[in-house]
């Protein structure tokens, strides 16, 4: 790094020099955007927070029928509110380490089946009662219950025993994971006194900000708690406030008329009119969130294994990223994985090739057209993005024939029912979590209805598997082998686009989640 | 006040009161014939087999419709309108507090539209056909015209976004000082009262112009009245039946229709409220909702009759 930039950002962290400006000369410099913005966080950082003030966010994703409690937490509300006011056993840094939370040390026995978490001292929760290793140890219970509505129950359920004793809380696993400390990083398990179980929904829990407004679907709002036990790194503004803007029209006024401090997804299609705006910066990072069409591997004619490449062939990636995306984004290949996994390795990248695609359909026998699904609730943009798969493929002489679904039901009457759609992912924290929530045959939610029994011995040889470079090589096989015999298309992960206001400082990026993921607002502070 | 008045006004109450159940049952039909279940809607794409077993029966969703039915009109008799499935809230508690914010944005539209708009027909019609009339039916025709959404961004990028005189987003909440309220909701009452102006600005107008023609007007203009005392003393009182009609019309869209308005202004009123819960297959909301908004429906139309009777004793001797 040149001397002339580091001198530039720290006067841009005081003051002297304005972020457009200095990104101006990064520019000239021959820096990029990202690296330069990275850099601006740094000295930003460096100068240290500032205390006080209010920081607010207009979000989409929050509606009345939102609940405190962290079990039903789905929408992007909720989770970035519950960032605020609960706290979690461990956290995923932005780098992608495991960061000990309310857990000051997580051990496991040699074969992975017993987890040992240490409890941090000295961590109080908002109604001033101290953590305990017996609230942690009910926080879990209540979530891998069987009759539990909790969203993160799906890999909860692998716990077998969960014992506290002492300052320790001892999990058994039904089988080896790796991962499990991962899983604890899932935002629905913040710690809560007696976990929960007596006021699912009161909102009490050890984070930075206590909770002073809750009206779903209107605002949220929260102000700091004065005994945080880390408070020189999180809760820098004395009050935090969520607006539920779900209008992204109205999202983007209320940033530009200084009524919000920070925006959550912006459209792709409006990015390059935001960055016009004075004083407004586009927060834009790669994630594990990718848009996808589904074919069921075991229903006609999708269960011909010649027919699922043809379709993989005449999708025009780099077409779609461009035109849906407008380039926020990058190139997917038909594995659900990305660099922003700890173990990611390259596969060859697929490209459009209309010749094989054709030479691969008439190898299946199927003659026809084909149907797919497809809905605006699928994805941003996942009409436009049917139609351009429709063209694409009709240059390798197959006919899409595209169906547009409502809305309303399209998650329970389209999606993991028909045999080809449009969908989306949010990705996981790892890749055991995404391929066990959605590849093994026995998934609940194996959209694509692949069911291979070597592909999950493969899973489970990989979760139990403590060396990274065999695990490595492991992951390399399963992306193989989903690629290319799975029914997944995957023509492009997206990005996460926030915005910030003028006076925001301390962003960094995280490739967890939108939101610094759901960081922002605890993190952040206002320029004095 | 003579019996006969009161008479009619029992039998319209009785007939409201009749046509409110008829809805009751319409409504609770349309929500059962909703693709998807309320379970399926909460849970959402994340939902598992297991999940959704559980969310049905503590729901109750295996009882029959009719059961279900006579228990949620038994409930809604006694003034509980259960709590919602997806959140757990109750729902008359919910609904009192964004009810009340409706009405209070729906009563200052009303405030600024209908005597603007009433006074506007009244000079419309005193210079018809002039070039005062032509301007004022050609923007209230214009802004009518023009998409609620449209309104209200035109409005949020000058007022929110360019000059930042008022807030572009709506949001009020509970024990906000009344200045700061009245100052959240300029821009949505601003926009409504454009979209509904033009309606019974024009209403007005067209029914001053028919009793204009009857041979009582040309009398009184022979009589040698000022054209506007023509109007004021003659003419509108006469026309007050069908005005009050189409006021009535307006102010009940005013409460129920703006979901789009509250939308844009991030208002919270009952028709985000409505649309959030739609989407979650939340029944005890949607019908509770639907109930209240057919109720506010058939009062105001009740209202317009019984003012229409009142205004024009000829409606009071049914043939």
């Amino acid at each position: 790094m040149s001397n002339e930039l580091e001198f530039l950002s720290r006067r841009v962290a005081s003051g002297k020099l304005s972020r457009r400006d200095f990104l101006g000369r990064a520019a000239a410099l021959g820096i990029t955007a990202p690296f330069a913005n990275a850099l601006l966080s740094s000295a930003a950082r460096a100068a240290g927070p500032v205390k006080g003030g209010t920081l607010k966010a207009g979000l989409v994703g929050g509606e009345s029928t939102n609940s405190l409690d962290p079990a039903l937490m789905m929408t992007q509300v909720p989770f970035a509110f519950g960032k605020m006011w609960g706290e979690m056993i461990v956290e995923l840094s932005p780098e992608g380490k495991l960061e000990n939370r309310i857990a000051e040390e997580i051990g496991a026995s040699a074969d992975a089946k017993t987890w040992t978490l240490k409890i941090r001292d000295g961590v109080e929760f908002h109604n001033g009662k101290t953590v305990t290793a017996e609230d942690v140890a009910a926080t879990l219970e209540r979530h891998s219950d069987e009759k539990s509505k909790s969203g993160a129950l799906g890999y909860m359920k692998g716990i077998q025993t969960i014992k506290a004793s002492g300052k320790e809380v001892v999990l058994t696993l039904k089988e080896a994971n790796a991962d499990l400390p991962y899983l604890l990083s899932d935002y629905h398990l913040i710690v809560q006194p007696n976990g929960g179980k007596d006021k699912a929904d009161a909102g009490i829990s050890a984070g930075p900000y206590k909770v002073t407004t809750n009206e779903p679907g209107v605002r949220h709002g929260g102000e700091r708690f004065a005994n945080y036990w880390q408070g020189d790194k999180m809760g820098h503004a004395d009050q935090i406030e969520i607006i539920v803007i779900n209008d992204a029209t109205a999202r983007t006024a209320a940033l530009q008329g200084g009524q919000v401090n920070m925006i959550n997804r912006v459209e792709p299609k409006i990015v390059d009119l935001i960055k016009r705006l004075p004083g407004v910066t586009i927060r834009n990072h790669a994630g594990p969130g990718h848009y996808v069409f589904i074919a069921h591997c075991n229903t006609a004619p999708f269960d011909n294994a010649d027919l699922r490449m043809a379709l993989k062939l005449a999708i025009d990636r780099e077409e779609m990223l461009d035109k849906i995306l407008r380039g926020y984004g990058s190139l997917g290949n038909d594995f659900p994985i990305n660099a922003s996994y700890p173990l990611f390795t390259e596969i060859e990248q697929r490209k459009y090739d209309p010749d094989k695609a054709k030479f691969h359909f008439k190898k299946s026998g199927h003659d026809g057209s084909v149907l797919l699904r497809t809905s605006d609730v699928a994805f941003p943009g996942a009409v436009d993005a049917a139609q351009l798969y429709q063209q694409s493929a009709a240059k390798a002489g197959i006919t899409l024939e595209i169906k547009r679904e409502p809305g309303d039901g399209y998650w329970s009457e389209v999606w993991n029912k028909q045999p080809f759609c449009a969908s989306y992912w949010g990705g996981r924290s790892t890749q055991d979590q995404m391929y066990s929530t959605a590849y093994l045959s026995t998934a609940d939610w194996n959209d694509t209805r692949f069911m291979r029994p070597d592909f999950d011995k493969m899973v489970l040889a990989a979760r139990a598997e403590l060396d990274d470079t065999k695990r490595k090589a492991m992951y390399h096989d399963m992306g193989m082998l989903v690629r290319d015999e799975g029914g997944l298309i995957l023509p492009m992960f997206n990005q996460f686009i926030d915005a910030t206001g003028a006076k925001v400082d301390g962003w960094v990026d995280d490739p967890h989640q939108e939101l610094m993921n759901g960081y922002a607002l605890a993190k952040c502070w206002l320029q004095a | 006040m003579s019996s006969p008045i009161l008479k009619l006004i029992a039998q319209r109450i009785a007939l409201g009161i009749v046509l409110l159940l008829a809805v009751s049952v319409l409504i609770f039909a349309g929500t059962q014939i909703l693709p998807g279940d309320v379970a399926q809607a909460i849970l959402g794409q994340s939902a598992t087999p297991e999940s959704l077993a559980n969310l049905r029966e503590q729901l109750g969703l295996n009882q029959p419709a009719y059961i279900r039915y006579f228990h949620w009109l038994g409930g809604v008799l006694t003034g509980d309108l259960g709590t919602a499935m997806s959140s757990g809230q109750d729902i008359a508690t919910s609904i009192k507090g964004r009810l009340g914010n409706t009405l209070f944005l729906a009563f200052w539209a009303a405030i600024v539209a209908v005597p603007l708009a009433i006074i506007l027909g009244l000079i419309a019609v005193r210079y018809r056909n002039g070039w005062v009339d032509k301007l004022i039916s050609g923007l209230a025709l214009a802004s009518t015209s023009f998409p609620e959404f449209f309104i209200g961004y035109v409005l949020v990028y000058f007022f929110a976004v360019k000059w930042q005189i008022f807030p572009g987003i709506s949001t009020v909440y509970d024990g906000m000082p009344f200045l700061e309220r009245m100052q959240a909701i300029a821009l949505p009452a601003t926009a409504l009262t454009l979209v509904v102006l033009a309606h019974m600005m024009r209403m007005t107008r067209a029914a001053i112009l028919n009793v204009m023609q009857s041979a009582y007007v040309e009398t009184a203009e022979l009589k040698g009245l000022s054209a506007f005392n023509v109007i004021r003393k003659h003419a509108f009182p006469n026309a007050i039946a069908p005005i009050i009609n189409v006021v009535m019309l307006n102010l009940a869209y005013l409460i129920v229709g703006v979901v789009v308005v509250e939308v844009i202004f991030v208002y919270p009123g009952m028709g985000q409220y409505l649309v959030d819960h739609v989407t979650k297959r939340d029944v005890p909301v949607v019908q509770a909702v639907g109930l209240i908004f057919a109720a506010v429906y058939i009062s105001l139309n009740i209202i317009a009759d019984i003012a229409a009777i009142v205004a024009n004793p000829r409606l009071r001797h049914p043939k």
